[in-house]
């Protein structure tokens, strides 16, 4: 077993060359923070960017920031703070939901794992604020593409290409972000007692309203019980955040509860509790339970996700909350992933995909992590692979056996 | 024709052109198949009207079945495909090629579904942008990117090109405004990419796709994101004396938070050509003229639009006007959105260029500009997606006097080389085509571009879908596929020394 840890740009080019010399398969990581992620790797060897860090570039008033693939997610965000920045789409933290620290991620991790948060529905995700990457691809070669301007047609979008690749394309090695200013100010809207259904279209009420709801969550009763110490009663509370400059916020609050007003009783939450909401949704601190039971992320049509989880509770102990107006679904299963079941209702309400994010290893190696894609698809997402690194080495196995 | 070469017409697809008619008829019958010289000139053009070629054979199919066996029969023939949508491409994206068939999309014009609590319409690739918009707009909503051209361009040609527009530094591109793709690869072999619900779960096809310029191929359906439109929307007139003054204010809108919904500028040249043509009210006195528009809630317009004005004084404005109704609003605009044709109204010809700049560059490459006018004895006008950096330079030259056209090609290449130079790219939303293509090693070197060509085998690997376009060679995917590994023979044998 041995650990490479490249210092420069050139030694993880010669580091790749030397396992695709070798033949050696190699697992890629920043600092792990999400390695118990995905299929689990049975690779000799490793090649950690937890050495190959820095900023290169940050520009506030150009809105970029580049950085190598190895630096602190956390540390990025500090200086963005300072500088009244951020990632506008929220990069989650897996650490919490894992069993580990938070704050352990690195920015190469954020763009391979194409990461988010509860602002996806108007922010995007990494991929919609990735502008150029340095990458060595699986034959050893150095590549860029794109830059560090946001309007770019230049060739194809590879930096989009390495978003949500696991590690199993080329090793990103430096990547260039959009970065925007932070809200001003934010409040939370929460109003109570909905069922799954009626939040559902209280959500898509707001969303498709002039309000500029930035997040709409809805939390049952037992889960709206263990976010922000227990202050939300354990009473169901559909959430949706509002952001930006003050007086704005306060009129779309008072829209919002005018539109609403029939949903039922509507409070407010003030800056730092809905702050801390959110990032207690982010990171789906209800499930971060210190158990290793099955979680699913899964994504689908806001107006049908709430039916998915009515039917499995008919069979199943499950416990769900929803992110993205719905759409965003997180559950907990009691033993079973019951992977058949949860894909077999994803198809039948609408399409979408789900990604068992937590289960035992033995779990992850027997079923498909990631949503088994139809044929066609499947053969070109392998096409794809065998061009970037036809040896096989980089992670091989992370996402689909023999990708 | 300047000296643009495209790939070599093959004989022998030219000598079986009636087989290759017969065999598409059978397809795609009746009207659905074009080979009449009379009839294919319509095609032989996008709205890069500098270079024209007839195809081999123009077929509009109408269902997806259509479009798959086209493709199929075309792949297993070896027949070159060049799709187009509405021909509105700036780069020459969808110029024909002599020997391959001409893809045309235009019949694939139905709005499939409008899903108002999903905020999500699906659409056929032929709808046009502004179409989405108005199936929508009854309802509070629209499609958000804007390119100039979206009374006439298809949202199936926008997903090709990753079309822009004015408001995408606060909305985002057609990358970020697309849910989903149904698309048709060379092979005849149909997929899905995403749809209502959001991202993948694999790699992200759709991202590669959108800005692929009909090289990996061929769309036949389109989830949109739509938004319920802002409930204001108010803009700012404002001249300053200096480029310099006008770019400052530009980065001080942004570092006080706010990120309007345009932000556009326009130097001297553009103004006046503008003001003759639209009579905006736009100041002759000034050598910048920057537009902001705010849009939001009534409340937050009414605040930045305080704070903007603010910040446009202390950075030494000599105008800033404020629009007090929407018939202002649009007058502001109607300036700017005439520039090209009020510009076309002084010159006989222009040149339309797309580089990308950091912003701060502005005034570096402005004064570039204008040490190349009179290097090229050229005319020049300047119009910037102030925001996003974005800049298009129009070109005046008069295409009825000799080497002209050639002089103002080599100008254009001469300012995308110094976008390049000060961190900028070659194009910010007109796509590369056949126009900028042999500028791509401007950009990237022979590693960069053959691992995009390698991503262009992953999808095609006989190189049948549009060549000729966005890559200065294509190099055979068989060729690029070796691997130079040596055991023994790398740089560091003694791994252990990180």
């Amino acid at each position: 077993m041995t650990v490479l840890t490249p210092n420069t740009e050139q030694e993880i080019v010669e580091a790749v060359q030397w396992a695709l010399a070798e033949e050696a398969p190699v697992e890629i990581i920043g600092y792990g923070s999400k390695r118990d992620l995905g299929r689990p790797l049975q690779t000799e060897h490793t090649i950690a960017l937890s050495a190959y860090t820095g900023i290169t570039l940050y520009e506030p008033d150009e809105l970029v920031l580049s950085a190598k693939a190895g630096t602190s997610i956390a540390e990025l965000e500090t200086l963005l703070a300072e500088n009244g920045q951020a990632f506008q789409f929220e990069p989650m933290d897996y650490g919490p939901l894992l069993g580990l620290a938070a704050g352990q991620g690195s920015l190469g991790g954020l763009l391979s794992t194409n990461l988010c948060g509860p602002r996806r529905l108007k922010a995007g995700s990494a991929r919609d604020h990735v502008l150029g990457v340095r990458v060595v691809s699986g034959r050893g070669e150095l590549f860029k593409s794109g830059g560090r301007v946001v309007k770019n047609v230049t060739g194809y979008d590879l930096s989009k290409g390495m978003a949500n690749s696991w590690g199993t394309l080329g090793i990103t090695t430096e990547i260039t972000f959009k970065v925007l200013p932070a809200p001003e100010t934010e409040t939370t809207l929460v109003i109570r007692g909905l069922a799954d259904d009626e939040a559902a279209r209280a959500m898509a009420i707001a969303m498709g309203s002039s309000g500029e709801v930035a997040s709409a969550a809805h939390l049952p009763g037992n889960v709206a019980s263990r976010v922000i110490d227990g202050a939300l009663n354990g009473e169901a509370s559909t959430l949706l955040r509002l952001e930006g400059f003050a007086p704005s916020v306060a009129d779309r609050a008072s829209m919002l509860k005018n539109l609403l007003a029939a949903a039922g009783a509507i409070d407010a939450l003030p800056l730092e509790v809905s702050r801390r909401l959110w990032r207690e949704v982010r990171d789906v601190i209800p499930f971060a339970d210190a158990t290793d039971r099955p979680v699913w992320r899964v994504s689908m049509v806001p107006m049908e996700a709430y039916k998915l989880v009515a039917s499995l509770r008919m069979g199943a102990a499950v416990d769900a909350f929803y992110d993205w107006q719905g759409g965003l679904v997180w559950l907990r299963m009691e033993g079973d992933p019951e992977a058949e079941a949860v894909r077999a209702l994803i198809r039948k309400y609408g399409g979408g995909h789900a990604t068992l994010v937590r289960a035992p290893a033995s779990v992850r190696a027997s079923l498909s992590v990631f949503e088994p894609q139809p044929a066609p698809l499947a053969a070109l997402s392998k096409r794809l692979k065998q061009q970037f690194d036809p040896g096989g080495i980089l992670n091989p196995g992370r996402m689909v056996a023999g990708v | 024709m300047s000296g643009l070469m495209m790939p070599e017409a093959d004989a022998a697809t030219m000598s079986r052109r009636s087989d290759i008619v017969a065999a598409l008829r059978a397809i795609v019958p009746g009207e659905g198949v074009v080979d009449v010289v009379n009839e294919m000139r319509a095609f032989e053009t996008d709205a890069l009207t500098a270079y024209r070629q007839l195809p081999l054979v123009v077929v509009l199919p109408q269902t997806v079945q259509q479009v798959s066996r086209v493709l199929k029969y075309c792949h297993e023939n070896n027949v070159k495909v060049v799709p187009r949508g509405s021909g509105t491409s700036l780069s020459g994206g969808a110029l024909p090629l002599e020997d391959a068939v001409l893809l045309v999309m235009s019949r694939f014009n139905r709005i499939l579904e409008i899903d108002y609590p999903n905020r999500a319409a699906v659409v056929q690739p032929g709808v046009t942008n502004l179409g989405i918009t108005k199936a929508v707009e009854h309802e509070g909503f629209y499609y958000a990117p804007d390119p100039s051209s979206q009374i006439a361009c298809s949202i199936g040609g926008n997903v090709a090109e990753n079309s822009g527009g004015v408001h995408c530094l606060k909305y985002g591109l057609t990358a970020n405004n697309v849910l989903g793709l149904e698309m048709v690869l060379i092979t005849g072999e149909v997929v899905r990419l995403g749809g209502k619900h959001l991202d993948t779960d694999g790699y992200d096809l759709l991202g590669l796709m959108t800005g692929s310029e009909g090289l990996l191929g061929v769309v036949t359906e389109v989830t949109v994101r739509i938004l319920q439109k802002p409930a204001t929307a108010r803009a700012l007139m404002i001249g300053f004396p200096t480029s310099e003054e006008a770019g400052q204010c530009v980065a001080d809108v942004i570092a006080a938070g706010i990120i309007p919904g345009g932000m556009e500028m326009m130097d001297r040249p553009a103004i006046h050509a503008a003001e003759d043509f639209v009579h905006a009210g736009y100041p002759l006195d000034v050598e910048a003229l920057l537009i902001v528009e705010l849009d939001g809630p009534v409340v937050e317009v009414d605040h930045l639009i305080s704070v903007v004005e603010a910040i446009g004084r202390r950075n030494g404005a000599t105008t800033c006007v404020v629009s007090q109704s929407e018939e202002e609003r649009l007058v502001f605009w109607a300036g700017r959105k005439a520039a090209f044709p009020a510009v076309g109204r002084i010159s006989p010809d222009y040149l339309c260029m797309d580089g990308t700049i950091p912003r701060k560059e502005l005034p570096k490459v402005l004064a570039g500009m204008r040490e190349l006018s009179d290097k090229y004895g050229l005319r020049v006008a300047n119009v910037f997606h102030a925001g996003d950096g974005n800049l298009h330079p129009l070109i005046l030259y008069d295409a009825n006097i000799p080497e002209q056209l050639h002089k103002a090609e080599s100008f254009g290449a001469d300012i995308l080389r110094l976008c390049v130079r000060v961190g900028g790219v070659l194009t910010g939303e007109h796509g590369v085509g056949v126009e900028k293509r042999d500028l791509m090693p401007e950009m990237f070197n022979e590693v960069d571009l053959n691992q995009q060509i390698r991503v262009k085998c992953a999808f095609d690997d006989k190189h049948l879908l549009n060549p000729g376009k966005v890559f200065p060679q294509l190099h055979r995917c068989a060729e690029l596929g070796r691997m130079h590994v040596h055991a023994g023979q790398v740089p560091f044998p003694d791994v252990p020394r990180f």
